[in-house]
């Protein structure tokens, strides 16, 4: 029986029609996008008004206060970190190896760490209260001749993001430079001003390519081990502490696992929305959709790998105070968030094993947002029940929030979502020339095989059946 | 001169025979191949042509480690006031975290830059660039003496160009 598989993408696709599709697409998405961004919009203006209240009335309104010093927005901060990660990184890996079902999708997922990089940045502000004190943070030498503490992980946290936010721009702004050429060529008014002011005269020479290329390989091999240290010094803001839940070993490839998770998970719901909004049914098509559902489906058993990992250690090694900690979790007045985490985190994922529910838009939108519910929940996890329940008894304090902050951190999904949407408005969601370059090369290779099965018939019998028996 | 073909293999075709001397007087180091994608094949033809970007990225890795590492450590050794607790002044395992970072930044922005400027970008384009290239055509594009402007045009023709444009160089 010969078993067909099914194209990642009809390699007969005219590239005159990938350029008018995505150009298309900035020009006339369905109502549902407007209704979306309407959406987004109003979420941001939820959290600029409690912002407002919590600057002018004091950071007593967000209940931060002895022992929940750190709270939801460190939660909130990790987990937009968290979800930078499987843009650049998987683009970058998946470049690496030359997986070309990337092509298709590698723009939007760049875009997203990048706004989720911009949205995790406004936390640390908020979160200072006295925002207009941020600049203390960076590493410059005040009047009275005091410096930053380059030993605190928190310092290493702004030099890192700082990295990370720059090279993923100048990655995903690379790698559009010759569909910005593709946009100038096609538009008119302000778009082409923009366009080709961005394209910085892009011809597409051989020279060009030939330096792209080059440019492109070094920054994906750059991006790698900076997307997995930025996470690790993230979770060296936990593990360099001596507080019980947070200092230990297993932290940094935990907190990687479980932001590649998140990230993955919402490459989903995005991949789900775009091609709903701007009719993307033969770009990203349900084959690309079930490898990334994979590719997910891997990474959560990692996370919830490491996960057990960790409640082994914490459970063999005898701390009395990790111990009690990690019991609180499972049974304390957290433990509905603990198991909430563990079954979207850990048995959820097992409906991306099924083929079926892989290729069934609604569930998978549904399921990936359960996924991301959960990395929540891990990061609210991770934060709040080690200040409730720390060394001190008489410290002891539960803490779900106030609504001052679950506004800020609602509004936060409201903010990556507005700037997501207006990105793939203004600029081409979907590379076209790499689009171009994989129906090119799968067409290609499809013409060899065809070739060497004709050439195969057109055998004698005797030499073919001479090759395969011996 | 710029010819524009319907597709890679006639333009490849049409460098090769360049290559193989079939014009005299034109050689594939006046040639250049714009396209819509990229096509490392035509190398086969055009010669290997050398890349520098990655030196400026070890240029700039290295200088991340260098400057990193002074400006850190001069930090740390004029901020005496702060009390140590018998740590050392300037603390080696967490600069390497900060150098590691400082490592990767200007590594990435100086290839970002060096990219700019090797590949010939923010250059005006010259009126021999087609907005069809960003298409789905290939465009060969020859420096070359009025003189066997003929030849060229014929070597063009018969690797089935679709149109030819002319542009003067005083």
């Amino acid at each position: 029986m010969t078993m067909v598989t099914e194209k990642d993408i009809n390699e007969q696709i005219a590239w005159a029609k990938i350029n008018t599709d995505v150009l298309k697409s900035m020009e006339n998405p369905r109502p549902a996008y407007w209704v979306t961004l309407a959406v987004c919009i109003a979420m941001v203006a939820c959290a600029v008004l409690a912002e407002y209240i919590q600057y002018t009335v004091g950071m007593g309104t967000a209940d931060l206060n002895n022992p929940h010093m750190w709270d939801m927005y460190i939660a909130a901060f990790v987990f937009w970190i968290g979800m930078s990660h499987s843009g650049t990184l998987l683009s970058a890996i998946l470049h690496l190896i030359h997986a070309d079902w990337r092509k298709p999708i590698y723009r939007f997922a760049e875009a997203m760490t990048t706004f989720s990089l911009l949205t995790a940045g406004i936390f640390p502000m908020i979160h200072l209260g006295r925002v207009w004190n941020l600049y203390w943070v960076l590493p410059y030498v005040s009047d009275r001749g005091i410096w930053p503490n380059f030993r605190s992980p928190l310092v290493w946290d702004a030099f890192a993001i700082t990295t990370y936010l720059t090279a993923s721009m100048l990655f995903l702004f690379v790698g559009m430079i010759p569909d910005l050429a593709i946009c100038r060529d096609n538009t008119t008014g302000w778009r082409k001003k923009l366009y080709g002011i961005l394209a910085l005269g892009w011809v597409g020479s051989d020279r060009q390519w030939r330096h792209f290329r080059k440019i492109y390989l070094l920054m994906a091999c750059f991006l790698i081990p900076l997307a997995v240290s930025v996470h690790s010094i993230v979770s060296a803001d936990f593990a360099m502490s001596i507080m019980p839940g947070w200092h230990i070993t297993s932290f940094p490839p935990y907190f990687v696992a479980g932001a590649l998770y998140s990230g993955c998970a919402a490459i989903i719901t995005l991949f789900i929305l775009l091609r709903y909004f701007f009719r993307f049914e033969d770009y990203m098509t349900l084959p690309i959709m079930e490898k990334t559902a994979k590719l997910t489906f891997a990474i959560a058993m990692v996370w919830t790998y490491l996960n057990l990992i960790e409640f082994a250690s914490v459970w063999y090694g005898h701390d009395v105070y990790n111990k009690e900690l990690l019991i609180a979790k499972a049974t304390g007045a957290y433990a509905w968030i603990f198991w909430t985490m563990l079954f979207c985190g850990s048995v959820l994922p097992f409906a991306l094993a099924f083929r079926k529910l892989r290729r069934h838009m609604p569930t998978m939108f549904v399921v990936s947002l359960f996924l991301n519910l959960g990395m929540f929940f891990e990061r609210w996890m991770i934060v709040a029940p080690t200040l409730s329940m720390s060394h001190e008894p008489h410290q002891w304090d539960i803490m779900y929030g106030s609504i001052i902050e679950w506004a800020i951190v609602f509004g936060s999904f409201g903010w990556f979502g507005m700037l997501f949407l207006i990105f793939v408005k203004v600029f081409p969601s979907v590379s076209m020339y790499e689009v171009k370059e994989m129906v090119f090369h799968r067409k290609l290779s499809a013409g060899e095989e065809d070739l060497a099965r004709m050439t195969d018939h057109a055998k004698p019998v005797t030499q073919t059946t001479g090759g395969g028996g011996a | 001169m710029m010819g524009l073909f319907g597709d890679f293999e006639e333009a490849h075709d049409a460098i090769a025979d360049i290559r193989r001397n079939e014009v005299p007087g034109l050689t594939v180091d006046d040639v250049t191949m714009t396209s819509p994608i990229e096509h490392p094949e035509v190398e086969e033809v055009l010669g290997e042509r050398p890349v520098h970007i990655q030196k400026f990225t070890l240029f700039g890795a290295i200088f991340g480690v260098v400057f990193g590492f002074i400006f850190l450590a001069a930090a740390q050794a004029s901020f005496l006031v702060q009390p140590q607790g018998g740590k050392p002044v300037i603390a080696l395992p967490s600069n390497i975290v900060l150098v590691y970072e400082m490592l990767i930044f200007f590594a990435v922005w100086l290839t970002f830059f060096s990219f700019i400027f090797l590949s010939g970008l923010l250059k005006k384009r010259s009126s021999l660039y087609s907005e069809k290239v960003s298409l789905d055509q290939v465009a060969i594009i020859v420096e070359i003496d009025e003189s066997i402007g003929e030849s060229v045009k014929e070597l063009f023709e018969k690797h089935k160009v679709l149109e030819i444009r002319e542009e003067a160089i005083r």
